[in-house]
């Protein structure tokens, strides 16, 4: 949540960037990292083969504004499924949960009726991500 | 334009990918200036600029190899039919993530990734399935495996003995280049140490019992998708492959029983001129390194022997149809190039993997270039091109200061253990992803000549969760059917082969034939070695 620590100055934006499942594929999961980091947001990056469960944890431990998911292999909907209720549980249902990768159009209602309100596919810009995230995380 | 009708603040300033400055006209004077003619030579004479062999694609085409593999063996294996039916020469076969991180499909992590990218192999009995009526002799088959290349590779071996074919002169490629699934591509399964030495001792192994497989394919390709130049992807795989060789020589191999069989992936999107330029720098480079630097007498230890033609990070998401026609130049930079396998990249595979038709596009757009656009005719085509010529001696000059600053630095395995090579490719990612969102690297139908039209339907790739658990029940099948005794007296001599430090291969092929599984044998092994602890750094 930002906060007016008195200073003036707001406390940046907390984002969990996680690779979820067995997907090897981090170049786009560091890029977008990246741009988070220039544009000022906390990022902490999970690296790769996180378990719905470990996700659930590092969000709830590291007081996660923002949930960012990046699945390139074709899983998201499995994983989405199993990790919406974990976050539920972990009292994050009030943060903001995004995911970008390959992500067919196809899916995309089904991983906003899961509590996803951002969904990046793969031609997304940068700039987008940073912008949705700081109109819409709080 | 001649140089003199230039402008005299000259033309705009172009500098390629890998960092060199790019002239509007080259002459001999250049080629001259860039380090001669000396490295040129013959097609099949050191340092095999050329090409490896005299006659090239005249006395065979380069084999054509599409990536596929998908749900469980039995649909791979119709796959596999359609693609030889249409005329393909090879199989590049693809693997689930659980099978490729050492998992088996009813291990919890598996759910939801069974058959997913690639095909699901839990025992023996899947590769026997999956090749069945593939004639192992005609047919080379490519394994794109790495953590657990050394269970597959030896259920492959074990495969083809059961069929009858005889391993002394049976063909074949594994990729089996763990260093670089650290850097991209992260489907490791040990820390790096003890990964390394798997790949040794499939080297060994093969050297010893299967001399005409090629137990290893070093990929600089997944390297450049991390986000290398094509001078970096090219150093790179070389640096990678020589902490292979150095492992194997360590053990007391001579270099020539074994350089011999080792092969190389590239990435080949971008310049056509700087890609053709660097496949041929390579190839004399390596050589020169083979020579020079361990000593390798045989021709065939110093040949760079390659498979190219996939290029995802050229690919777009926009107005995905471009893909076949940049597909097609990819294709034709490879058979100017002067590769030995081609595995073409497909239209759809920013979206799904490849459908039955763009793989059928990407295989026939390999057999226009043999049959109707003169590419298997003459050896090294682009030769004595001042430009081409130029631009090899360059491009040869930037891997040489980049492996030399690699070796100044500690070495490869130094620096992908600590995490820096990755750090290093990713802020060159981010870097480029700028130049594109800002228009500065233009990418045709992504910022620039964007259009409003509807992207064309795209046949997605089906997943069924009903084929997951399918593939389960034939894993408990296999499991029930086979002995457990020889199954666990297996599974022993692998812990204590890989706890004394002996070449673990016997012990593997051993388990594989007792119907021991993928997830039993890695997971013996992680007992041993532990995981792999991936550093993250930016």
């Amino acid at each position: 949540m930002n906060q007016n620590n008195g200073a003036g100055a707001r406390k940046p934006i907390r984002v969990v960037l996680a690779k979820p499942g067995l997907d090897g594929h981090d170049q786009g999961a560091k890029v977008v990292a990246r741009a988070l980091m220039e544009a000022g947001f906390e990022v902490i990056y999970t690296g790769l083969r996180q378990t719905p469960e470990a996700i659930a944890r590092i969000a709830l431990d590291e007081d996660a504004d923002v949930v960012a998911l990046s699945s390139m292999a074709g899983s998201h909907l499995p994983i989405c499924r199993k990790l919406a209720p974990l976050l539920q549980q972990a009292g994050l249902a009030d943060k903001l949960w995004i995911i970008g990768g390959n992500l067919p159009a196809q899916d995309h209602d089904a991983l906003r009726a899961l509590g996803f309100r951002g969904i990046f596919p793969s031609s997304s810009r940068l700039g987008d991500i940073v912008n949705f995230i700081r109109t819409n995380a709080s | 334009m001649k140089p003199k009708d230039m402008p005299q603040d000259g033309p705009r300033p172009i500098v390629n990918e890998s960092g060199i400055a790019i002239k509007p006209l080259y002459s001999a004077a250049d080629v001259e200036a860039s380090g001669g003619t000396a490295m040129i030579g013959l097609p099949g004479e050191y340092p095999f600029t050329r090409g490896i062999h005299p006659l090239m694609y005249r006395k065979q085409p380069w084999t054509m190899r599409q990536y596929t593999g998908f749900g469980n063996a039995a649909d791979t294996n119709k796959r596999f039919h359609y693609l030889i039916a249409n005329g393909q020469t090879g199989l590049n076969v693809a693997f689930d993530l659980p099978t490729q991180c050492g998992l088996d499909s009813d291990d919890p992590q598996a759910e939801g990734e069974i058959g997913r990218v690639g095909m699901a192999v839990d025992t023996l009995r899947d590769f026997e399935v999956a090749f069945e009526g593939v004639d192992l002799d005609r047919i080379t088959v490519s394994l794109t495996i790495n953590g657990a290349a050394a269970i597959l590779i030896a259920m492959y071996l074990a495969m083809a003995e059961k069929r009858g074919y005889d391993l002394a002169k049976l063909r074949g490629t594994a990729q089996n280049d763990i260093l670089k699934e650290f850097v991209g591509r992260g489907t490791w399964i040990y820390p790096v140490e003890p990964s390394i030495r798997l790949v040794g001792d499939t080297i060994e192994y093969c050297a010893k019992h299967a001399p005409k497989y090629s137990p290893v394919s070093v990929c600089g390709y997944h390297i450049r998708e991390s986000g290398a130049d094509p001078a970096q992807e090219m150093a790179y795989a070389f640096c990678i492959a020589q902490a292979y060789a150095d492992d194997v020589i360590r053990r007391g191999l001579p270099v020539d029983e074994f350089a011999g069989r080792l092969s190389f992936n590239f990435n080949c999107f971008g310049n056509i001129f700087e890609q053709v330029a660097k496949f041929r720098a390579g190839r004399s480079l390596w050589a020169k390194i083979m020579k020079e630097k361990y000593g390798a007498t045989k021709p065939g230890s110093m040949w760079m022997r390659m498979i190219a033609g996939g290029g995802g990070g050229g690919l777009t998401f926009e107005q995905p149809e471009l893909n076949i026609v940049r597909g097609a130049y990819y294709a034709l930079i490879c058979a100017l190039a002067g590769t030995q396998t081609m595995a073409l990249c497909c239209f759809d595979e920013a979206y799904t993997i490849p459908s039955e038709y763009a793989q059928r596009i990407s295989l026939r757009t390999m057999q226009l270039l043999i049959e109707e656009m003169g590419l298997a005719e003459t050896v090294d085509p682009l030769a004595g091109s001042y430009y081409v010529e130029t631009l090899t001696n360059q491009m040869r000059g930037r891997m040489e200061a980049i492996m030399s600053e690699v070796d100044a630095q500690g070495g490869i395995v130094k620096l992908i253990a600590e995490g820096a090579i990755q750090a290093r490719v990713s802020s060159q990612a981010y870097q480029r992803q700028r130049e594109i969102e800002e228009g500065r690297f233009r990418k045709v139908g992504v910022n620039c000549y964007r259009t409003e039209e509807k992207t064309p339907e795209m046949e997605f790739h089906p997943y069924r969760d009903d084929d997951a658990r399918a593939q389960i029940q034939s894993l408990s099948k296999v499991r029930a059917e086979r002995d457990p005794a020889r199954v666990r007296a297996a599974l022993a001599r692998v812990q204590a082969d890989a706890r004394s430090g002996a070449n673990l291969i016997p012990a593997i092929v051993e388990a594989v034939k007792a119907y021991a599984s993928v997830g039993e044998i890695s997971a013996v092994l992680v007992g041993v070695y532990g995981r792999y602890s991936e550093p993250v750094r930016f």
